[in-house]
């Protein structure tokens, strides 16, 4: 049972750092900060554009694939893995 | 041969080709049992498995709608890139392992063992249902102008046939032929999508990678940014400049976005994906499969989407000064009018072509944005073959999308309605029956929207996100999360997010979408913060989670055996798939 517990509070602490980068790029460079970020140029894009519809979609892959190697090791260190 | 009739031989090759091997697909991978039909069997790899959300996923509307709109909206269009990306972190984290852990079939039905709640099933069907329903008429219609305008024959003809294709392989294969068909669907749409980019990206800046040739300097020699052009372009005609045009403002655009995300995360026919592979960590690997394969075009369409508007703008005025004499128009231009969605008016009696953003001086009185996928090839001069293909790609996408909604609507009736509320001793052998004559009811009824389509099938587009973010999401996520959540205090969360989203939705749009039915008198445009009615999901979903948790503390906690069942879910250990647990 205690186990249990900090396997999963272990799981949220880790959907919690995932959810912050998630929101901090897409929401943070994307729409709050784009007007003081398109000031810098990153080749042709301003940087706020290029977070908006590049840059955000590129961090969400990696978190999702990060994630999953994260739980994937939990899993392990827990042993609660599928038999 | 002249231009037009190889353009129809290659498009006719294109399109047959594509419907044979959907066919076929269909025959190798007919359903025996109704695990098959609902869950393929639970034996869909994570790799194949993304390939299939991905196809599912992407509709006629981002494979035709999308860098349309961004064209137009420039930096706002931003919303539906990273809304309807954004979504899957949030489904691959927050749902998909956890509901797959449960083992179930439909997502009403996890929510009738969560909540325990007979009432909430009925409620999650209802909301499925009308949010797929309103989703299919979008593909329907798409089909019907892609067959109308490439192979010119009869919209209502097209229609027959996306509807007879749909239903052979739906019907015969069930979620196991849709699976290998998606498959094979989003391979030709994808291929459809970025070859044309990649020409297009090449002529315009030299570099094949649209993804970077959208950051590059044009290849004409003049040595400028390819979207500082395009932005010193539109500004001169009067236009919101592309890269910073924001839609209606932050507080729009932020609320927007959320609405789109939890709505992704909230559709059935994507959540349903996730029941079809043999793993928790199955499921968790295909969600990143699956945003791999969606990004691909993703990130593709904001190229397209500047590219083709300023090949669009060049085409108008090829020289500064000198605008396009109308009579010397080029073909694409003249076959785009012949279906209304592009028109054009005389003015000022010049006989050029002026496009402006004043209405008074401007000649270009419409262009769809729909047309800028499709016409995208031929204004930047393609080759035929690469025309045809983007008509197999689109109908690909339209049917593919088409096909996963019919099962979570034939699945929502025949295992939820009839095998769980009406006739529970239905015998398998009769269920698998009883869903066949189900999908083949709702291909009917599909196909006669698309020939009907209601007068309001542009807003409610806006009501199928808006029902999965305030109802669906929020009563998945506190089903995994919020433990001690009760079934009585969920429901009353559903029915106030539904209930308040669209009384804001028909408030903006008449009742039920007629006009000047708002009954609560004028309220002024976005009423509430500025937030249009397309965005306000968001609100609806922070309604039905404040409900809920106060209905909580009236109702009292959720049952120890059903706490002990979301124990046993939070975990991978133990799974069974679907297939065993029926």
């Amino acid at each position: 049972m205690e186990e249990k517990q900090s396997y999963w509070s272990e799981n949220l602490r880790l959907i919690f750092i995932c959810l912050a980068i998630w929101f901090v790029v897409s929401f943070g460079f994307g729409l709050l900060l784009v007007e003081p970020l398109n000031e810098i140029r990153l080749g042709g894009y301003k940087l706020g554009f290029w977070f908006a519809q590049q840059g955000s979609i590129y961090t969400f892959v990696a978190l999702v694939f990060w994630y999953t190697k994260k739980m994937n090791d939990l899993d392990k260190k827990y042993n609660v893995e599928e038999s | 041969m002249d231009g037009v009739s190889e353009l129809q031989l290659y498009t006719w090759i294109a399109v047959g080709g594509s419907f044979a091997l959907y066919f076929a697909i269909a025959w190798w991978a007919r359903a025996g049992s109704t695990s098959e039909f609902y869950v393929a069997g639970g034996g869909i790899t994570p790799l194949q498995n993304g390939m299939a959300i991905g196809a599912d996923w992407m509709s006629a509307a981002s494979f035709i709608s999308m860098a349309g709109m961004i064209s137009f909206l420039g930096y706002g269009g931003s919303v539906f890139l990273m809304g309807w990306t954004g979504g899957y972190v949030l489904l691959a984290m927050l749902l998909a392992p956890y509901m797959r852990k449960h083992g179930k079939f439909t997502v009403p039905e996890f929510i009738y063992d969560r909540y325990y709640s007979k009432t909430a099933r009925v409620v999650a069907v209802a909301c499925l249902i009308i949010a797929s329903l309103t989703y299919i008429i979008g593909q329907m219609k798409g089909v019907g102008v892609a067959f109308s305008r490439f192979l010119e024959i009869d919209y209502d003809m097209g229609l027959y046939i996306g509807m007879f294709v749909v239903w052979v392989y739906a019907v015969l294969g069930g979620m196991k032929g849709i699976t290998y068909t998606q498959i094979a669907q989003y391979v030709v749409l994808i291929f459809a999508y970025t070859i044309p980019a990649v020409f297009i990206s090449l002529q315009l800046t030299g570099n094949p990678i649209p993804q970077l040739g959208l950051g590059s300097t044009l290849a004409d020699g003049s040595g400028i940014y390819l979207l500082d052009k395009l932005d010193m372009v539109v500004t001169d005609l009067g236009f919101k400049e592309y890269t910073t045009d924001n839609m209606g403002g932050s507080v729009n655009m932020f609320a927007y976005t959320l609405s789109l995300m939890i709505g992704t995360a909230g559709l059935p026919h994507v959540i349903m994906r996730f029941f079809t592979v043999p793993s928790v960590k199955a499921a968790r690997q295909s969600a990143g499969y699956a945003l791999v394969f969606i990004a691909l075009l993703y990130t593709v369409a904001p190229a397209v989407g500047a590219m083709a508007r300023l090949n669009l703008m060049n085409t108008i005025e090829p020289v500064a000064g000198q605008n396009l004499v109308y009579a010397e128009r080029p073909q694409w231009f003249k076959d785009w009018e012949k279906t209304g969605l592009l028109k054009y008016e005389e003015k000022n009696g010049d006989g050029k072509i002026q496009y402006t953003a004043d209405e008074a001086t401007n000649e270009m009185i419409k262009v769809d944005r729909d047309i800028m996928v499709l016409a995208n090839p031929a204004i930047a001069n393609l080759p035929n073959w690469v025309i045809a293909l983007v008509a197999a790609g689109g109908l690909a996408a339209a049917l593919s999308t088409a096909a996963g909604l019919l099962l979570a609507i034939s699945s929502s009736i025949s295992h939820d309605l009839m095998k769980g509320i009406l006739t529970p001793d239905l015998s398998e052998k009769n269920e698998l029956r009883a869903s066949r004559i189900v999908m083949t009811v709702a291909v009917m009824v599909a196909g006669w929207l698309g020939l009907n389509p209601p007068g309001f099938a542009a807003g409610t587009v806006a009501l199928a996100f808006g029902l999965a973010a305030s109802s669906i999401f929020p009563a998945l996520m506190m089903g995994i999360f919020a433990k001690k959540m009760s079934g009585t205090a969920a429901v009353w969360g559903m029915c106030s997010g539904i209930g308040i989203t669209m009384l804001y939705v028909f408030q903006h749009k008449g009742f039920m979408f007629i006009p000047g039915t708002s009954f609560l008198g004028d309220m002024g445009p976005n009423w509430f913060f500025g937030i249009s009615p397309n965005a306000f999901g968001v609100v609806g979903a922070v309604v039905n989670f404040a409900v809920a948790f106060a209905a909580l503390k009236v109702t009292g906690p959720a049952p120890a055996h059903i706490q002990q069942m979301v124990e046993n879910f939070r975990t991978p250990h133990g799974g069974v798939t679907a297939a065993q647990n029926h």
